[in-house]
């Protein structure tokens, strides 16, 4: 069967001849690829500066609770809508109260109730630094807890796929024949479903009631759920290249060299084949980052990700759409930290990809 | 050829099959409990429940269970949960709207996304390629609601004191108005666009930089041919038979569904909308057959990429 689209290219080792050349003179004796590499690396100020960036938004997000504790005082669920908070000796409602009053050449001034506070940018002394939602919540601590749960979900989700793609893709390389069949099936039937739809259809399901089998119970508002929901979905999209990759290492000869040795499967497997497609494991596990905090996004803001009142940068953005005429801002920061995290990881793993194998083709369909 | 379009065709069957069987699953078995007292909710009384699972044929076998609802869906007879309403009319009265949106966006995405591969594989390195190559990147960087958002913010009106230049959403049938079509749907066209003019752009720029180091290129140029011709007619044409495979799957995926955080955000009442609302009523049926409708695209698509892909390329046999 002709299978267009799963590339199967040779993960060739570099020769010190070639690696030589695009040194452009400089010693690589007595280096290995990886420290070849990390040099290569070390040269690219940009995907350096963009794996500073999203390092900093981690921790910031980390750090959280310092906001809370620090800054705003107030809890990233703490509603707050018959509020006040005191500013140059006057009284601000946190949500607008409306009402009507006469001015002294008798003119009425109406002001409209139910708009939340904007952003006081310090003057409040701390909180609603960035405004208030539509319950009176503080837009900046959600937006940092948010931030947390929206990076903790990416960043898991993309470790669990990752994981479970590199299993299944070293048994169905490795054993072939039954083996190979049955995980290219299910490869290919995750793969049939829109993965938006997938991801919805999954998400919707579980967080009517949790997933309740035997000794698991997880409760329908767990963040395990979209976790979970996540790293399933993106399985085939990393399991279906590396298994193309170590597929095409399988009948090499050092692998035939360690079976002569008398080296057993899983050996061979860990050993020999996983070495071997690190690179590439690197490269896409950073790109599925991205996209895992992008899926987390999008099934947030329809309801099938995180639930209320767990803030994340989805949810958030989901509360700005209706309120977007009197609360802008509630919809504009939550994109702006999500547009930073994503443009950091995909510039890095782009310099990652060139200084791991400059000609690698190693690439996510999407 | 013909047999492996027979089966290919038996092979999308037993998928669409599986696929369906999986979704049931997705909705009765993953989750654990009682679907019944899931479905009927919190405050059910157990005469309720008990209605629920007598309705639903709850006590049967899971595959008969699951075949019962198929035979609904190819009927045309499955009915919402929620509110009792078609779930084949309801997909039906949505294509025209998702049609609209996916079609005008996939040749936005083509058209700007192979200008933008071209001219900075033909400026690679120059200044002109740095910039495109960072918007690019912004541009697959960005959700999508949020640029949705963003949109309607800044010119359909949503900020009191902005600009109003389209309007704030909505959808208006060809049939109806070509040109209000037209205006409504130009700014979901490109936030939908947006993210594959960056994909494709970058993904062409790195095939042709690969495609000119090829023999035939340099056999070309041997010819004297100018620069121009070998670009369109060697280099390009080699370049673009990956795009095509990407171009299949990605505007069946579109089609299926993916433009749906796009409808939902320009309030456009296609497929994707109807499978949102049903996120919120908790509604199986018609996310079964959004999920099925999606999938076939998927699968037909991938198959016609297939052929598409030994027409364009020689090297490859379908066998």
């Amino acid at each position: 069967m002709a299978t267009p689209g799963t590339t199967q290219e040779e993960f060739t080792l570099d020769t010190a001849a070639e690696l030589a050349a695009e040194e452009g003179g400089s010693k690589i004796e007595g280096k290995s690829p990886w420290e070849l590499a990390g040099r290569r690396l070390r040269r690219n100020y940009t995907a350096l500066v963009s794996l500073g960036i999203f390092l900093l938004m981690c921790l910031v997000c980390a750090l959280a609770p310092l906001y809370t504790s620090h800054v705003s005082h107030l809890g990233p669920t703490f509603a707050n809508a018959g509020g006040v908070i005191h500013e140059n000796g006057q009284t601000i409602h946190v949500i607008s109260q409306g009402g009507s009053s006469f001015s002294k050449n008798g003119q009425v001034h109406l002001t409209a109730a139910g708009i939340p506070i904007g952003p006081q940018w310090g003057a409040s002394g701390g909180p609603y630094f960035f405004g208030a939602d539509q319950l009176g919540r503080d837009v900046g601590t959600r937006l940092l807890y948010g931030g947390r749960n929206s990076l903790l979900i990416g960043i898991t989700a993309s470790v669990i796929t990752t994981v479970f793609a590199i299993l299944l893709a070293l048994l169905a390389a490795y054993f072939g024949g039954a083996t190979d069949w049955i995980i290219s099936r299910f490869f290919d039937l995750i793969w049939a479903f829109p993965v938006i739809l997938l991801g919805i259809a999954l998400g919707t399901s579980l967080s009517i009631n949790g997933f309740h089998h035997g000794p698991i119970n997880i409760p329908a508002g767990s963040l395990l759920i979209p976790i979970a929901v996540i790293a399933f979905v993106f399985i085939p999209y990393i399991g279906r290249p590396l298994r193309g990759q170590v597929l095409a290492l399988r009948n090499r000869e050092f692998v035939e060299a360690s079976t002569a040795q008398g080296a057993g499967p899983l050996r061979i497997m860990f050993t020999e084949l996983l070495p071997n497609i690190a690179s590439s494991v690197l490269v896409l596990f950073t790109l599925i980052v991205a996209n895992a905090i992008l899926t987390e996004v999008a099934l947030s803001f329809l309801g099938a990700g995180v639930q209320p009142p767990k803030p994340s940068w989805g949810t958030m953005i989901a509360d700005g759409e209706n309120n977007l005429a009197t609360d802008p801002w509630l919809a504009i920061l939550p994109g702006i930290m999500i547009t930073i995290t994503v443009i950091s990881l995909n510039v890095f793993g782009d310099g990652l990809r060139d200084a791991l194998d400059p000609r690698a083709k190693v690439r996510m369909e999407h | 050829m013909v047999s492996f379009l027979i089966r290919r065709i038996f092979g999308m069957i037993l998928v669409l099959l599986a696929v369906s069987f999986i979704t049931y699953l997705i909705f009765f078995k993953i989750p654990g409990g009682d679907p019944a007292q899931r479905i009927a909710g919190r405050t059910a009384t157990p005469a309720n429940i008990i209605s629920i699972r007598d309705k639903l044929g709850l006590n049967h076998n899971v595959f008969v269970q699951w075949w019962d609802m198929m035979k609904a869906l190819l009927n045309g007879t499955l009915v919402s949960y929620y509110d009792g309403t078609n779930v084949v009319q309801q997909i039906k009265q949505g294509i025209p709207a998702t049609f609209s949106l996916c079609i005008g966006a996939a040749i936005i995405w083509l058209g700007f996304g192979i200008l933008v591969g071209v001219i900075s594989a033909v400026k690679a390195g120059q200044a002109s390629d740095k910039v495109i190559t960072v918007l690019a990147l912004v541009g697959i960087s960005l959700p999508v609601a949020w640029l949705g958002l963003m949109f309607r913010y800044l010119f359909c009106g949503e900020n009191p004191n902005g600009l109003a230049w389209f309007p704030d959403g909505g959808y208006v049938p060809l049939t109806q108005n070509p040109w209000q079509w037209f205006y409504h749907l130009l700014l979901p066209w490109f936030t939908l666009a947006i993210l594959f003019i960056g994909f494709y752009g970058r993904v062409l720029r790195s095939n042709i930089l690969d495609t000119i180091n090829e023999d035939f290129v340099r056999t070309a140029k041997a010819k004297g041919l100018s620069s121009r011709r070998i670009l369109i007619k060697h280099t390009l044409r080699a370049s673009l038979i990956p795009i095509v495979t990407l171009f299949g799957l990605d505007f069946a995926a579109v089609l299926g569904g993916g433009a749906i955080i796009t409808e939902v955000v320009y309030n456009i009442q296609g497929v994707g909308y109807y499978a949102a609302q049903s996120i919120h009523s908790q509604d199986l049926p018609p996310l079964m057959g959004v999920t099925l409708y999606g999938a076939a695209f998927i699968v037909v698509f991938s198959t016609l990429v297939d052929v598409a892909y030994a027409y364009l390329d020689p090297r490859i046999r379908l066998t």
